[in-house]
This record gives structure tokens, C-alpha cells and sequence, in this order.
């Protein structure tokens, strides 16, 4: 059998669990769980052996017609492994998470189904080989986290669930448009480092300009760039787990990941240049990361601090595939990973302070440091790599950015990185400050967790320690083969010196 | 064994119709015949036009005379991709509603009669795919029309049997325009024949009346904006698979015809300003049509609505054909992913409301969680009609927006995005209740597998069609109309 399916069979392995799980009834508690394990396990294989077959240099591409001029295309470069890889690590995490949040509530089995499809949405996302099948599971994630975000039921989660789908259909339609037009302008190309739209450029430059701006809205809606945020801080209300997966690798780095594909696959560093559109594209990312910074400092509940500092961190990663050039570039590919791994700990430890001591607010949480030390150990190491403490993720990203402002000459940006970095001191400080050095008077919120060996349930505490120890090891060992920062130099590498081929 | 592709048409029609005789004469209120006939006369079908599909694939667009007499003295049949492709359009969804009607029908009053008229419906929509000429076509449309109106009349009560006569006079009516119109076309040109009028027509203003008659008659019957009225409280109110069928399928047989002769018989008689009006209504049915479906209290209501908004997409192909030519095929397809995402959604709504037993939108929150199943085929079914990836709607959507850009309509490509928003509102309201915390489950009937399984298969069918876009438009190139 050709080793291309490979890329079919790691969408399977959580397409079909998924589907088996929606069949399930609500009280098989111990097989739904072993079929969400057991498809998140098979993934991470599967995703391991690819990532072993792509490094040495096997193609894997599968097309499939779906009308004439537009393919169904499923390829793995080197680009799509890291998104792959850090949705199907982060899922197996937040699955375990999961079971030990949602124990005893409520429709269980449509929650697993939902959560299951989502991140096969995701993992083709990673693999779509071009624009037509990255718009297909961009769609189809819309459809699958809609249900997740209003899991709840309650009426405030319907409506962040309706204005959520508004937001996001829209950004499809615009997508869709986008894409139609390039597809009668350009035909439909694969991605391919460099980009496939070079020589358009004399003839139809207001067009692809035109174009570009669309399929940044359309991707900005999920990525949540300013003013198109709005949804983000409302989807909150969902469940902690998926916020944290929502967040971390799904839907808000799915609009990054397009904008990436759009710069780099699409058009390529060079025709942005050329258009003009890297300096507007910098631009929106500077102000979104400012202003998502802002609106943090300001947001009591830590949910929507979290949120906030998604909006304004998610742009780093814009910003660096804005700087066209070769060290911005990895400072914002790596952010990819390095975000979603900070910003998964810091939402599983507000899922661990809401759910043992129902604690929801930024302002409560003195003290909770000598109540749940682990937890907010790890809530701290999260905080300070998004700060850019050295050694941690978040001081790699920041100090490749900062480099590739520089190398590209736009001293304005290291400006507003610096700026945006003590914003997040400003915010992220308080909460850890108060964790350890607060002091609680009234007694502390008993629940039905009290019986655990540990500060809270074990299926709840060791996803969070996991993650807060991949911030702290993809920092301290960023140097090492196939850590993340390896990997995009890898990528970084290709995109800016792609292999000499004949015409 | 039939050989060439219309005999596996003629067979088409005849086999349904023997049904419909037998099922008509020899079934009593309350036997099991009915039933057993219907179903296995409407798998007898389904094959034929299977075999017609397959030969037309094969031998391309054919044509003859019934009885070996052609035109001018003889009725000619034709079978070309279109036809074919309506065929099994219509194939597919009436199996599907024919099971369904099995678990739906049990034990019901109405299922004799019901085997008898669906049938009788059936054979005349093919009969009328398969016509070549305007006159045989005004036969089969009233067959359709008439049959139509008496399921309609099926569930009887004062608002079926209401809905069904302000359907009768629509369709009555409808139909005494177009055959106006064919009068003065015969009159006019001495033939019927469609190739034969197409080679013939001159625009003159007595054929320009005659389209006029003629079109506004088919647009009564395809319930265009702002001619729509009858259809909401007729498809709301009948049992769930005929709603089904008036809502994906009948529909489109009136449609398929002004399709038809705007394609074959009338392109040179277009006056400017003809192509933007009816595009104009196209859109006033989407907004309007939405708007109320947005709006409405019921979930039938909610899907009638939806197919009035869902209608003016069809009709932007004239503003559409007069800048991209292929943009009808675009068109079409619609038309094919509209049908089985609408007949999924009118199964699911009735299984719905009959576990609950009412389909008031408010109240039904409960019940859905009790029936996953159904709100999931739902679910995929509203997908398609938002035009959402791996579903028909998707790529009904994409070609409709690729013709509007390439010919560089832009206001009918927002139109076509913005109609999937909208469509998208009224889809995910109904699903919302889904997810509600609303009050305990009071009465659930539990709905017959039969009833749940037959619903999601078609739902399937319609992500089927998501991969069939491009085999689709290979068998509508294959267009025999023209001479």
C-alpha cells in the first residue's frame, strides 16, 4: 500500500473514534474513555512515524478530484508536522484533562464526539496541501467546536455560541470568495515554499492585493486580530478544556495557521513584499498585540485575562511571518508551539483553581499558592515564559522576533515588543504574586474533589504539570535536534532558500 | 432487457405508473399491499433509472419517437444528461421517502391512498423529464400538479385540506398560462416539438407573450417570490414525506421546465432588463424567505420558509447565464444538493415531531437530545443547505460563486455568501435548542428505525454529493437539447 495514506489514517484515528463515541451511552464510562486514549494514543504514533518519514525526505501527498480545477490535496511538509505534532500531543493531554473535568456531568458521550472531530478537523488542517482543502477543515472545525462552546447549555453559552458561528461563517464567506477568485485568476496551486502566485503580480497587482486582504479577514476571525476579536473573550464560557484546546492548538491557531500558509505557501515572502502588504499585515499584528494586552490588564475574571492575552500573543505569531524574513519568521513559527504549550498550562490551571476551589477571578486568588502548590507552580512557569523569561518558551519566540525586526529594519516593532512585554509583566505578575504571597481569611471553597490524594484530581493535575514542564524543556533545550525551534529552522530554511528545481 | 437509454426511460415511467394501478385498485384502508407494492414498484424505478443513467453516460443524449412516429407527426422523448441527472435526483430522494413512509405510514388510514398518488406523482415527474415536447410537458405537469395537491389534501384536516385548495387554484392557474402560452406558440410556429421550436423561434413579440405566459405560469408552480404564498402553509402542513417530496422534488419539475426552454426553446427572445428582474426576485425570495424562516414559531414552518429563501438561489441563473453561459450547470447542481438536503430535513423534522408530538420550536429542546440521530442528519442536511465543506451545498455553492466571478458579477457572488449567512441563521437556530437546558422530557414517542435509519442515509447521500460535483457536470455537458 502506498505509505501516502499514512495522512488518511491519522485523520481516522480520531475521526472514528469520534463517531464510535457518539453511539456510546452516557454511563460506558471506561470505554469511552479507552476509545478516546486509545485514537489519541494510535495519533500520536501515527503523527510520530510520519514525522520520522518527512525528516528523511519521503513525500507524502494523495489528491483527489472534487471538480474540475479543484483538488482535494492531503500532502505533509515539514510545515504542516509541527502544526500536526502540537495538536495531536496537546489532544492527548487535554483529553485526559477532559475526562477528569467533566466526571458525573452531563452528555458526555456528544461532548467526547465533538471534541474527537474537532481535532480531526485540526490534523487536516495540518495536512491540506492547498487553499480549497484548507478552507474544507477550517469549515468543518466551525462546525465541530460550535457544539463544544455551547456544551453548557446555559443561555449565556448560546449566545456566545450564536455570536461564535456568526463570527466565524462570515469569515468563511470571505474565504470562500477569496478563494474562488484566485482559483479563476490563478488555478488552483498547491502550497509550496516561495508561493505559487509569482509572474501575476504585473497584471492583476490590485486584485491579489485585494485578495490577500480578504483571506487575512476571512483567517483573522478565528485568529482573533483586532477588530475581529470580539468572540474570543464571549467563547469563554465553555468548558475549561476546551477553551484551553480552543486556544491552544484549534481554532485560534488555525486562523494563524492560515495566515502563515497565505504569506508563506501562497503568495511567498517576496510577492508580499513586492504588493506591499507585509507592512499592513505588521502593523495589524502590532496593534492587536497591544491591544489584546491592554484589554488583559483590565479583565478581573482570569478566563477572560487568558483570553485577552490569547488575542495579543496569537499576533506574534502574525507578526513574525509579517517580518519576511528569515528570523522573524522562525520567531513566529515557533511561537506556534511555544504559545500553545504556555497558554494550554495556563488554561488547565484555571480549570484546576475553578473546578477544586471555584475560584474564577484574578482578585481571589490570594493564597491559593499554599492551597495548590503544583498548580500554581505550573500556572507560574506558564506566566513567566508568556512574560519571555529566560529560559522558558515564550523568550525564544520573543528574542527571534526581536532579532527579525531588526534584521529587517523595522526598529518600531522591537518597540512595541518591549511595550507588549511589560504589558504582560503588568498582568500576568499579579495573579502569581497573589497565588504565593496573599493571604486568605475566610476558608477555603470545599468540593466534592476534597477525597483526592492530591490538591486536586490526579486526571486534572498531571496534564497541567506535563505542560508546564514541556514550557520549561522546549526553552531549556531549544538547541537540541527536533525540539520545535529545530524544526522551523528547518522550515524557515526551505521557505527562504527553496531547492533549486527546473522550471 | 432494455438496450438503448430510453427504453430504460420509457421503463422509468411505466413501472412507477403499473404501481401506482395496482397499488390504486387493489389495496383496501388498512391492507398491507400498499406498502409491499410501493416499495418494491419504487426499487423497480430507482433501477430503471439507474440503467438510464448509465446508458446516457454511455451513448450520450438520444432521442425518438414514441412508437417509432417522430416529429412533426409522432411525440418525441428525449434523454439527455439533464434529464438523466433529474431522474436520479428525483430516484434517490423517492426511495429514501419511500422507506421512510414505511415506518412513517404504519398503521395509518392514509397509507393506501398514499402508496397510490406517490407513485402516480413519481411516474409523472419522470414522464415529464422524459418529454420533448411542450405540449406533453403540459400534460405532465398537470399529472404532477394534481397528484401534488391530493398528498397534499392527505392528512386531511381544515388546514391541510385549506393549503391544499389555495395549492390547487395556484397550480390550476399556473398551468391554464403555460398552456396559453403554448397555444400561441403553436399557433405561431405549427410545431410543439422543443428542438424543433428552439431552431424555429423569432423574436417577435407573439413569441415574446407566449414565453411571458408560459414562464410566469411555471414561476406560479415553483412558488418564486413573491408568488410564494401557497407554498408555506402547503408544505408545513402536510404529512412528513410529502412534504419531503413537494419541497425537493416537485418543485424542481417546474423549475427543471423553464430551465428547459429558456435553455433550448427561448434563448434568443430575451429583452434587456428580463435576466436582472428575475434575479432581482431571486434575491427577494432569498432575504424574504430566510427572514421568515428566521422568524417562524415551528420547525416545519422554519424548513418551508427556508425552501421559499432556498428557490431564489435557482433563479439567479438567468442574471448569472447572461454573463457565465455554463453558469446553469452551476444552477442544477443546486438544484440536486438542495433536493436531498431538503427532504432529509423534512424526515428529520418529522421524526421529530412525531417522538414529541408537536413541532413547536420552543419546546422541542428535549426531545431532540432524546433523538440524536435525527438532529444529526439534521445537522448535516442544514450543513449542506449553508453550503458548508463535504456537502453537496458546498459545491453547489463554489460553482454558483466561481460563474458570478468569473463573469465579474460581484453582487450576485455576495449574494449567493450572504444567502448561506443567512441560511446559516435559521440552520443553527433550530440546532441551538438542541443544546439548550430547557425543561424535562414530557412525552417522547419513540420513532420507528425505519423512520431515524432512512433519514441519515440520505443525509449521507448528500456528503456523497460533495465528492460527486465533478461527475455531475460531466454528465450535464452531455446536453442533447440543442439541435
Amino acid at each position: 500500500m502506498n505509505s501516502s495514506w499514512l495522512l488518511v489514517f491519522i485523520l481516522l484515528s480520531s475521526l472514528v473514534p469520534g463517531v464510535i463515541i457518539f453511539f456510546l451511552r452516557e454511563e460506558s464510562h471506561s470505554l469511552r474513555t479507552a476509545f478516546n486514549l486509545g485514537g489519541a494514543g494510535l495519533k500520536l504514533i501515527l503523527v510520530g512515524t510520519l514525522l520520522l518519514g518527512v525528516q528523511r525526505g519521503e513525500v507524502y501527498e494523495l489528491r483527489a478530484v472534487l471538480l474540475p480545477g479543484m483538488e482535494l490535496v492531503l500532502a505533509a511538509d515539514a510545515l504542516s508536522l509541527l502544526f500536526a505534532s502540537l495538536s495531536s500531543v496537546l489532544w492527548f493531554v487535554t483529553t485526559i484533562y477532559a475526562v477528569g473535568y467533566l466526571e458525573g456531568s452531563p452528555n458526555r458521550s456528544r461532548f467526547f464526539g465533538f471534541f474527537s472531530l474537532c481535532v480531526s478537523a485540526t490534523v487536516g488542517i495540518a495536512f491540506s496541501g492547498n487553499l480549497i482543502t484548507f478552507l474544507i477543515f477550517y469549515e468543518i472545525l466551525t462546525l465541530a467546536t460550535w457544539p463544544l462552546v455551547v456544551h453548557r447549555g446555559t443561555a449565556q453559552s448560546l449566545r456566545a455560541g450564536r455570536l461564535y458561528l456568526g463570527y466565524t461563517l462570515a469569515g468563511g464567506a470571505l474565504l470562500l470568495a477569496a478563494m474562488v477568485w484566485l482559483t479563476v485568476l490563478a488555478g488552483s496551486g498547491d502550497f509550496k515554499p516561495g508561493g505559487y502566485l509569482m509572474g501575476l503580480q504585473q497584471e492583476f497587482a490590485p486584485q491579489l492585493k485585494l485578495i490577500f486582504a480578504l483571506l487575512v479577514a476571512g483567517f483573522g476571525v478565528k485568529a482573533a486580530l483586532v477588530p475581529l476579536h470580539s468572540w474570543l473573550p464571549r467563547a469563554m464560557v465553555a468548558p475549561a478544556p476546551v477553551s484551553a484546546l480552543l486556544h491552544a492548538v484549534a481554532v485560534v491557531k488555525a486562523g494563524a495557521f492560515g495566515i502563515v500558509r497565505v504569506v508563506n505557501d501562497v503568495y511567498g515572502t517576496t510577492l508580499t513584499i513586492d504588493l506591499g502588504l507585509a507592512l499592513p499585515l505588521m502593523a495589524l499584528a502590532v496593534i492587536t498585540i497591544v491591544y489584546g494586552s491592554v484589554r488583559a490588564l483590565f479583565a478581573d475574571d482570569l478566563k477572560r485575562r487568558l483570553a485577552f492575552s490569547t488575542v495579543s500573543q496569537v499576533s506574534y505569531i502574525v507578526l513574525g511571518v509579517a517580518l519576511a524574513g528569515p528570523l522573524g519568521a522562525v520567531g513566529g513559527l515557533v511561537h506556534l508551539v511555544h504559545q500553545g504549550l504556555m497558554k494550554i498550562t495556563l488554561f488547565f490551571c484555571a480549570g484546576n483553581f475553578a473546578e477544586t476551589l471555584h475560584i474564577h477571578k484574578v482578585s481571589e486568588l490570594n493564597g491559593v499558592g499554599r492551597r495548590m502548590p503544583l498548580t500554581m507552580l505550573a500556572f507560574t512557569l506558564g506566566a513567566l515564559g508568556m512574560i519571555g523569561t529566560p529560559p522558558l518558551a515564550g523568550f525564544i519566540s520573543k528574542w527571534y522576533l526581536g532579532l527579525g525586526a531588526l534584521q529587517v529594519e523595522q526598529h518600531w516593532v522591537l518597540v512595541a515588543l518591549v511595550f507588549s512585554g511589560l504589558l504582560n509583566a503588568a498582568y500576568f505578575l499579579p495573579p502569581v504574586i497573589r497565588g504565593w504571597f496573599g493571604r486568605r481569611d475566610e476558608p477555603w471553597y470545599e468540593t466534592h474533589l476534597e477525597h483526592t490524594r492530591f490538591e486536586t484530581h490526579w486526571m486534572l493535575l498531571g496534564p497541567t504539570l506535563f505542560a508546564a514542564a514541556t514550557v520549561v524543556v522546549v526553552g531549556v533545550l531549544a538547541g537540541m535536534p527536533f525540539s520545535p525551534l529545530d524544526w522551523v529552522s528547518l522550515i524557515v530554511e526551505r521557505e527562504y532558500a527553496p531547492p533549486e528545481v527546473g522550471p | 432487457m432494455p438496450d438503448t437509454g430510453l427504453d430504460w426511460a420509457a421503463w422509468a415511467v411505466a413501472v412507477p405508473l403499473v404501481g401506482a394501478l395496482l397499488a390504486g385498485l387493489l389495496s383496501r384502508p388498512g391492507s398491507r399491499l400498499g406498502p409491499g407494492l410501493g416499495v418494491v414498484f419504487g426499487l423497480f424505478t430507482a433501477l430503471t433509472v439507474a440503467g438510464a443513467v448509465v446508458a446516457v453516460w454511455r451513448d450520450g443524449p438520444v432521442r425518438a419517437g414514441l412508437g417509432g412516429w417522430d416529429v412533426p407527426l409522432g411525440i418525441a422523448l428525449s434523454l439527455d444528461g439533464l434529464s438523466a441527472l433529474m431522474l436520479a435526483m428525483t430516484a434517490v430522494v423517492g426511495l429514501a421517502v419511500s422507506v421512510y413512509a414505511l415506518g412513517y405510514l404504519r398503521g395509518s388510514q392514509m397509507r393506501g391512498k398514499f402508496w397510490a398518488l406517490w407513485l402516480w406523482l413519481w411516474a409523472a415527474m419522470n414522464a415529464l423529464y422524459l418529454s420533448g415536447d411542450v405540449f406533453n410537458l403540459y400534460v405532465t405537469l398537470e399529472l404532477v400538479g394534481l397528484a401534488a395537491v391530493a398528498l397534499t389534501a392527505l392528512s386531511g384536516g381544515a388546514a391541510a385540506l385549506g393549503a391544499a385548495m389555495r395549492y390547487l387554484l395556484v397550480s390550476l392557474l399556473g398551468s391554464l398560462a403555460y398552456l396559453m402560452g403554448v397555444a400561441l406558440l403553436y399557433g405561431g410556429y405549427g410545431v410543439l416539438d422543443l428542438a424543433a421550436l428552439g431552431v424555429a423561434m423569432e423574436p417577435d413579440n407573439v413569441s415574446r407573450l407566449a414565453a411571458a405566459f408560459m414562464t410566469v405560469g411555471l414561476l406560479m408552480k415553483t412558488a418564486l417570490f413573491p408568488l410564494h404564498v401557497w407554498l408555506p402553509p402547503a408544505h408545513a402542513s402536510a404529512p412528513a414525506p410529502v412534504s419531503a417530496v413537494l419541497s425537493a422534488l416537485v418543485v424542481k419539475a417546474s423549475f427543471y421546465l423553464i430551465l428547459r426552454l429558456w435553455l433550448d426553446v427561448f434563448p434568443a427572445l430575451t429583452v434587456p432588463g428580463f435576466e436582472l428582474l428575475m434575479g432581482a426576485l431571486g434575491a427577494g425570495a432569498l432575504l424574504w424567505g430566510s427572514v421568515l424562516a428566521l422568524r417562524a414559531a415551528r420547525l416545519k414552518q422554519v424548513v418551508a420558509y427556508s425552501t421559499v429563501a432556498q428557490l431564489g438561489y435557482l433563479f439567479l441563473m438567468f442574471p448569472l447565464m447572461a454573463v457565465t453561459p455554463g453558469a446553469w450547470q452551476a444552477v442544477v447542481f443546486f438544484a440536486l444538493a438542495h433536493a436531498c438536503a431538503k427532504a432529509t430535513v423534512f424526515l428529520a423534522a418529522g421524526n421529530l415531531q412525531r417522538a414529541a408530538g408537536h413541532d413547536r420550536l420552543a419546546d422541542l429542546g428535549a426531545v431532540m437530545r432524546a433523538e440524536p440521530m435525527s438532529v444529526f442528519a439534521f445537522g448535516i442536511a442544514g450543513a449542506s443547505l449553508v453550503g458548508l465543506p463535504l456537502t453537496g451545498g458546498f459545491i453547489a455553492k463554489w460553482l454558483l460563486v466561481e460563474a458570478a466571478i468569473e463573469g465579474g458579477a460581484w453582487g450576485w457572488a455576495w449574494l449567493v455568501l450572504g444567502g448561506g449567512l443567512l441560511a446559516g441563521a435559521y440552520v443553527f437556530r433550530v440546532l441551538g435548542h438542541a443544546f439548550g437546558r430547557s425543561v424535562r422530557l414530557e412525552r417522547h414517542e419513540r420513532v420507528p428505525g425505519l423512520m431515524a435509519w432512512s433519514t441519515l442515509a440520505l443525509a449521507l447521500v448528500s456528503v456523497v454529493l460533495g465528492f460527486a460535483g465533478a461527475a455531475s457536470l460531466e454528465l450535464l455537458a452531455l446536453h442533447g437539447g440543442r439541435p
